[in-house]
């Protein structure tokens, strides 16, 4: 893994520095990312089967995974949504203050998980902004399944914006004239033209959306009020087994959340793949 | 009239999702007034919490956008066996939860980890100490340079390296004068998002630092830990500052995508 000299790496390519790009990408990526992750897998086949599926379906784990994708699952729903509304609105109109809700879309990104997670579990509690006019209503946000999907949603709010914008101004106007030419109004026109066209990339975003949401744990740590069974999230419950010494308990828990992380992975570029190779044949 | 509608929606939803919650950890940091405000910041634990996230990110900065060259170079210049592979690893972190990478790091370099017995033989602390934060920050910020750089790279091609190399210069030569100038705004884009990242990584740190009050504790482990202590107003001081790193973030990132879009 040192670098070669000259003349050899000539006569591979016309290039130079493979050998020492290669060298330094594969020995970064093998201390900081592989090894580490090897080290979990092993853990996970050390453990066992038996011992595995003991850990994974005791009823605090499986409690713990239920609010937790639950929990994603309502954020991203409301990720989509909203999403889709603020790309339409950013790229389909002009109009004072644009570009400001445009730079905003990326807060939640530039923002530490644990100061969204402070703020919101003080503007949410019963004396802050919002909290003072929620629970008088009944409507307890902190402590609760909502005070996590606020959370979740915060964080994860630019994925969907951010994949469907581009797509959407790429889309060529034309369509959709002929569609008006064709007597199609407003919302026929987006269902049956717009929407398809980016569907995929809405779709992308929705799933990375989902993937970050159920792995959060900064934001959600503040605002949860962390109750076994009732607000107690999987990547928390992970970092419980680690405190009490109980790695086999963290590392069972953590598989289970980078396998859903990888599946969901997976599923993306799938969604991504079949809209490239859809794109090509429209062009 | 949809328009007027649509646009509307857009204002109050983005106000009440984003930036009541962006303006609301100044009016708490101020609620006790600016002296006290102060009084926050100089702190032992928060200034210690400051010092500590600046070196991290002064570590892990610099060794990232290394890391980034190297690979986008590879990566763009030439095709191997193993290509998609080295891709697929590069992008894994960013779908890997933070915690997780934290247990990662735990069950490989902890006391009954896989190398703890033999870096306790060394004397060599990693974990529950600065090479820790260092190395689980970069596991999290491994794609954010090559991200920015290598797409870049790659619809450049390679033909004014390849020029230059005819001429004569040398592998360092032609990457200094050829390739830096065309990608140093995405450089310097990967950089800002990487330094937003390693500022404020919360899970993997908390799980490999130990909290050590005035000794392992970065800025994001002191507003959680001040927030625990019920020093409210104390966590939303500290929490300011990662805010304001935060908004020259964001400032940077549309004065650079502004600049990249010209060139």
């Amino acid at each position: 893994m040192s670098p070669a000299s000259a003349p050899a790496v000539r006569a591979r390519a016309v290039l130079p520095g493979f050998r020492l790009t290669l060298g330094t990408t594969v020995l970064y990526l093998s201390i900081i990312v592989l090894i580490p992750i090897i080290a979990l897998v092993l853990t996970g086949a050390g453990i066992g089967p038996g011992r595995l599926w003991a850990i994974i379906t005791a009823p605090r784990t499986l409690a713990s995974l239920r609010i937790t994708i639950t929990a994603a699952a309502i954020a991203t729903v409301i990720n989509a949504v909203y999403g889709l509304l603020m790309a339409w609105v950013l790229v389909r109109y002009r109009f004072p203050g644009r570009r400001l809700l445009d730079a905003l879309m990326d807060i939640p990104f530039a923002l530490p998980t644990a100061v969204a997670g402070l703020s919101l579990t003080a503007l949410y509690s019963a004396n802050g902004w919002f909290g003072a006019v929620l629970e008088p209503l009944g409507l307890q946000i902190v402590y609760t399944l909502g005070g996590i999907v606020l959370a979740m949603s915060f964080t994860s709010i630019p994925f969907v914006v951010r994949a469907v914008q581009p797509v959407l101004e790429e889309l060529d106007p034309a369509l959709e004239q002929a569609a008006a030419s064709l007597g199609s109004r407003g919302f026929t026109t987006f269902r049956r033209v717009v929407f398809p066209a980016i569907m995929p990339a809405w779709l992308g975003g929705v799933t990375t959306s989902f993937a970050r949401s159920l792995g959060e744990f900064g934001a959600v740590v503040f605002i949860a009020g962390n109750l076994p069974f009732k607000t107690e999230i999987a990547s928390l419950l992970a970092y419980i087994r680690l405190e009490e010494y109980d790695y086999e308990g963290a590392a069972a828990i953590a598989l289970v959340l980078m396998v859903l992380a990888l599946v969901l992975l997976f599923v993306s570029n799938m969604v991504q793949l079949r809209a490239a190779r859809y794109g090509a044949v429209t062009a | 009239m949809t328009r007027v509608l649509l646009i509307g929606a857009a204002f109050v939803l983005t106000a009440v999702l984003v930036v009541v919650p962006l303006v609301y950890i100044f009016v708490q940091a101020l609620s006790a007034g600016w002296g006290a405000y102060v009084a926050n910041i100089l702190d032992p634990g928060t200034l210690h919490a400051i010092w500590l996230t600046t070196l991290v990110a002064v570590i892990v900065v610099p060794v990232t956008v290394a890391f980034g060259i190297a690979a986008a170079w590879l990566l763009s210049k030439f095709t191997f066996p193993g290509r998609g592979l080295l891709i697929t690893l590069i992008e894994l972190p960013f779908s890997i939860s933070p915690i997780i990478a934290g247990i990662c790091y735990l069950l490989l370099y902890g006391r009954q980890g896989y190398l703890g017995g033999w870096l306790a033989q060394n004397d060599i602390t990693i974990l529950f100490a600065l090479p820790g934060i260092v190395m689980v920050t970069m596991f999290v910020t491994t794609p954010f340079v090559v991200r920015e750089v290598l797409p870049l790279m790659q619809a450049q091609g390679s033909d004014q390296e390849q020029a230059a190399v005819t001429l004569g210069a040398g592998g360092w030569q032609v990457f200094r004068r050829v390739t830096l100038p065309n990608i140093r705004w995405a450089l310097l884009y990967g950089a800002v998002l990487t330094t937003a990242r390693a500022v404020g990584e919360f899970g993997g740190v908390a799980v490999v630092s130990g909290s050590i009050r005035g000794k392992t504790n970065t800025l994001p482990l002191q507003v959680e830990l001040l927030f625990n202590d019920l020093n409210v107003v104390g966590a939303f001081a500290a929490a300011t500052v990662l805010t304001l790193i935060a908004l020259v973030v964001l400032v940077a990132k549309t004065v650079l995508e502004r600049r990249a879009g010209r060139h």
